[in-house]
């Protein structure tokens, strides 16, 4: 049974269209996280799942029950739907120690004491902070709190679990250290998580599956290793992307005859191949290829083409070597610290499987793979 | 046959909407909100605009040509153009802007000053001195009225004269003991803490380094004070201007006191003789003449600072404030600071509680001292036999009726204000939220005294399930709410606001309700500001003049009209007495809330 199902989500927030026909289904176990840019939607989704937004349009099924219904204006209360959600903002309840602060939804619930004492200090314990019952919000530190927000979410053992950017508010070190607590805890507790971030590097590390959303819409929902090799449009590409390391971006013409393709590019041409052949493809390309998948040679080999050194970024284990051939720079990210000249000739080659075609107008991926003809013009340069 | 009720999709909408509406806290509570203002202020307003347009019966007496029931601009062409306008309307509008601006710019020199010292210089003795400052603020503004006639008092009006006749014999003029002069300095005394208290959080709250970067910038220090600190401080020192300007000029108790004797008629004394003597619609004009001039007064505030209401912004960063140094000022400016408000704040006291004991005013001879006002008998020779007043049943009443009074409207004034916060500050982007936002800033705009007007006749018969108010204790806890309104919705609202609203979400994903929300959550983490919010309001209640007293009758009687009774007959000894009693309570509240819940007064004027 799938853990969440949406269908045609609308939603406007002060007559705002915000959502606009989302899709997507949430298989039980997964890991998915909603990523995107601030002011996609992800966060009203992950609202409009809990049922603290109400949606215009389209249905919300949980665990195999209708919550939300757009046509109906029905709306099923969010404490009904077996969701939990961690804030953002942690929203802890100051006025209250961790342990009432854990224990509220349970004491609500009206529990028996003993219960309830039971089941929050196994989730403390799950989240290695039992030490803590009886502080107040205010005497921990970030990650601590983090911890009660989670620990106040599993308490119910809810089906579905919901974190809104938790690890927004903390710093580098211990983002990365929570980061691994939640891979822990979905292994433990085996919750379906929804997670949302706009940080595509915690997107690709956490989930099973990634969404990315762009201005309201669902862009691509795709396994992460699918999502990085092969994102559908170019604004995924580009967002998918590192800001310490840039994608390379080449643009290209492409031509058919004879039933060929071939892109030509100011780095030489590309043949076109794959299920269609690139048929679909006319006009202006966009070929993408990542830092890493432009490889440094410092002889000529078969297929690079000589390009010069401008600039070395040296980043400890790796470094960024920027390169320009003729008019068109490149990145290329190579493992270890070469000590390069600026001005230096190098050669460089790309792999040609990891490189991505994308129409110009639409910004859409083709669905085609690329073959590198023999660049002509190094003999020139020489 | 078999009849399966199905329902189209358009219905269970329609059903669907109206059942999470009916769920929904907000609109309930906001429909409440709306419900209440309409029913307690825009009603009675629009009833008064519209009773100066009508004939009465009653106008039969005054002309031929009353038609009662019917349209008509005879009340108003009597009040604005007739030959009584002079003496009825125009005089009395002239003395109250008068007054109300000279005590606006004399508050704004004491309160501006004083915060300054304060909080920018080296000053010793500051916390002495706010506290010094306070003061006046707890004590009712005639009371200094009151201690002014003890002082200045001359054989005009009979009674005993006050000291400076009877000691020293000399006889104060009569602009110095009654009207204008003793009217605007009493109230700029009482008035200056507003002041203090506004600019002064707006002065600590200041970053010093916007000083220092002007100083940084070769500015001199006339230059920093005219080009940087004064243009901050702008919305602050305004916003106090209006607030006193509008307090002043409505203001009963004062003018009641020193300007009556002399016939001189400020809107709310001239409204308050022509409800007695039965000019009702005339009294309704000038009702609406005192509300046009407190919103002109307001508009006005908007106007000038065009939205940018204050500077001041909370960055959670400690801003440093440098001291300004005195020098060898330092000593004297503390201790002239000090003495001046001990002078104002507390010999005033000093002299009406001596003079409770004195058998007969004016006269320090051992054998001239009694506890005769406090709790003597009878006694046919003083004051025709009123009794002592801790044995005079009327004071007992009094005390019961004003403690009931101000109890139950601080406990409900403040958990109403919280209520329709939360309409405010959630529904703060919805039609309903801005209106429940502007009614209950309404009360505002009108006088205390018209208020009163309007309710009495409201309230004198049973409309629908509420039944004749008028002569009960509700309605005076009722009308003390209302006027309250104002200040307890934007102290509720501010307190909403702070509270995010993603801590009820996570009590609503919990599962709680939105009763167990607002006890488990919004009630404590609200508590400093609701317990502000309840010691201001018992203390405005324990004061309260002009408000109640056309709607007290006999059964009703508080412990502030039986001082106004007492003043009326001269008792001087007996109105002390009890003066001293409501001072008693008022301080001895504050100062529980101060030890037990943390309370402070000079936190809690956020709302202007």
């Amino acid at each position: 049974m799938n853990a969440i199902e949406l269908r045609q989500i609308h939603v406007h927030v002060q007559q705002k269209h915000i959502l606009k026909g989302i899709d997507l289904t949430v298989e039980e176990g997964d890991f998915v996280t909603l990523l995107g840019p601030s002011g996609c939607g992800k966060t009203t989704l992950l609202r409009t799942i809990a049922g603290l937004q109400k949606l215009n349009g389209g249905t919300v099924v949980i665990s195999g029950n209708k919550v939300a219904d757009g046509s109906l204006a029905y709306h099923l209360d969010p404490a009904k739907r077996g969701v939990s959600l961690v804030f953002q903002s942690y929203a802890l309840w100051p006025h209250m120690t961790v342990f009432d602060n854990v224990a509220f939804g349970l004491q609500v619930r009206k529990q028996p004491k003993a219960e309830i004492r039971r089941s929050v200090l196994a989730a403390l314990d799950k989240m290695r902070i039992p030490e803590l019952a009886d502080r107040y919000p205010g005497e921990l530190s970030g990650g601590q709190q983090q911890r009660v927000a989670i620990a106040r979410a599993i308490v119910t053992s809810p089906s579905i679990l919901l974190l809104d950017e938790p690890l927004s508010n903390l710093d580098a070190k211990l983002r990365t250290e929570m980061r691994a607590e939640l891979k822990r805890l979905h292994r433990e507790l085996g919750t379906t998580i929804v997670y949302v971030t706009h940080d595509q590097h915690e997107a690709i590390t956490l989930s099973t599956r990634v969404a990315v959303f762009f201005g309201g819409e669902l862009v691509q929902a795709d396994t992460p290793r699918e999502l990085y090799r092969h994102p559908r449009t170019l604004q995924v590409a580009e967002f998918m992307g590192s800001s310490d390391h840039p994608l390379n971006r080449v643009e290209g013409v492409c031509r058919t005859s004879g039933g060929e393709s071939t892109v030509s590019t100011a780095l030489g041409s590309f043949r076109l191949s794959g299920a269609n052949g690139g048929a679909d493809a006319a006009g202006a390309v966009v070929l993408t290829v990542r830092p890493e998948d432009v490889v440094l040679h410092e002889t000529h080999t078969a297929g690079s083409i000589p390009v010069k050194v401008e600039d070395v970024l040296p980043a400890g284990g790796e470094t960024l070597v920027r390169v320009a051939y003729g008019q068109e720079k490149l990145g290329a990210r190579v493992i270890g610290d070469p000590e390069y000249t600026p001005g230096r000739v190098l050669y460089a080659s790309f792999r040609e499987e990891r490189i991505n075609v994308y129409d110009r107008e639409t910004g859409r991926r083709l669905e085609t793979g690329v073959t590198t003809i023999t660049p002509l013009l190094e003999e020139i340069h020489r | 046959m078999l009849h399966k009720p199905v329902l189209n999709t358009r219905q269970a909408r329609w059903l669907n909407r109206c059942r999470d509406a009916l769920r929904n806290p907000l609109y309930l509570i906001g429909a409440a909100a709306l419900l209440f203002l309409a029913y307690t202020i825009v009603w009675p307003v629009l009833n008064l605009i519209w009773s100066t347009f009508v004939w009465k019966t009653q106008d039969a007496r005054l002309t031929p040509a009353a038609d009662p029931g019917h349209l008509t601009l005879y009340h108003w062409s009597r009040v604005l153009a007739s030959d009584m306008s002079w003496s009825l309307f125009y005089k009395p509008v002239l003395n109250a802007l008068s007054v109300g601006v000279t005590v606006s710019a004399l508050s704004m020199v004491f309160g501006c000053g004083l915060a300054w010292l304060v909080t920018r210089t080296d000053v010793p003795l500051k916390k002495t001195i706010t506290f010094l400052a306070i003061i006046p603020y707890l004590l009712p503004s005639w009371m200094l009225s009151q201690a002014w006639l003890t002082f200045f008092k001359n054989s005009k009006i009979g009674g005993t004269p006050g000291i400076l006749l009877s000691v020293l014999h000399v006889t104060p003029p009569d602009w110095l003991a009654y009207g204008f002069v003793p009217i605007v300095l009493t109230l700029s005394i009482h008035d200056s803490v507003y002041f203090f208290l506004l600019v002064g959080a707006a002065l600590s709250s200041m970053n010093s380094q916007l000083e220092e970067a002007a100083e940084m910038a070769g500015a001199g220090r006339m230059q920093v004070l005219r080009r940087i600190v004064f243009p901050l401080m702008l919305p602050s020192v305004l916003s106090g201007f209006i607030l006193i300007f509008t307090k002043a000029v409505s203001s009963y108790g004062v003018p009641a006191l020193l300007g009556t004797p002399v016939n001189f008629y400020m809107i709310s004394t001239m409204l308050y003789s022509s409800m007695r003597s039965r000019l009702t619609t005339e009294a309704n004009v000038l009702s609406l003449t005192l509300m046009l001039i407190t919103m002109l007064a307001i508009y006005l505030n908007q106007r000038l600072l065009g939205g940018r209401r204050s500077y001041v912004t909370v960055t959670g960063k400690g801003s440093a404030v440098t001291h300004v140094p005195l020098g060898k000022w330092r000593l004297p400016a503390a201790a002239g600071t000090v003495a001046g408000m001990a002078l104002i704040a507390v010999v005033p006291f000093i002299v009406l509680l001596l003079q409770t004991f004195l058998l007969k005013d004016g006269s320090l001879s051992p054998d001239n001292f009694t506890l005769h006002y406090w709790a003597g008998g009878s006694d046919p020779n003083i004051n025709t036999g009123e009794k002592g007043v801790l044995q005079n049943p009327i004071f007992l009443l009094a005390l019961k009726n004003s403690l009931i009074i101000a109890g139950i409207a601080s406990v409900a004034a403040a958990v109403i204000g919280l209520l329709f916060g939360y309409a405010v500050a959630r529904g703060k982007n919805t039609a309903m939220g801005r209106l429940v936002d502007q009614l209950a800033f309404f009360p505002y705009f009108i006088p205390g005294i018209s208020l009163a007007a309007i309710y009495i006749t409201m309230f004198a018969k049973p409309v629908l399930f509420i039944p004749a108010l008028y002569g009960t204790i509700t309605i005076i806890i009722l009308i003390t709410v209302v006027k309250e309104l104002p200040f307890t919705v934007k102290a509720g609202g501010a307190a909403m606001m702070q509270i995010g609203p993603e801590l009820e979400e996570a009590a609503v994903l919990g599962g709680a309700s939105w009763f167990t929300r607002f006890r488990r959550l919004l009630l404590p983490l609200s508590r400093k500001s609701l317990l502000s919010a309840f010691i201001l309001v018992f203390i405005g209640a324990m004061k309260e003049m002009e408000l109640i007293i056309m709607l007290v009758t006999p059964r009703t009687e508080t412990l502030t009209t039986l001082t106004f009774y007492y003043v009326e007959k001269g008792y001087d000894q007996l109105t002390n007495v009890v003066l001293m009693i409501i001072i008693a309570i008022v301080v001895a509240v504050y100062a529980l809330a101060v030890k037990f819940g943390k309370a402070d007064l000079t936190k809690g004027w956020g709302g202007q």
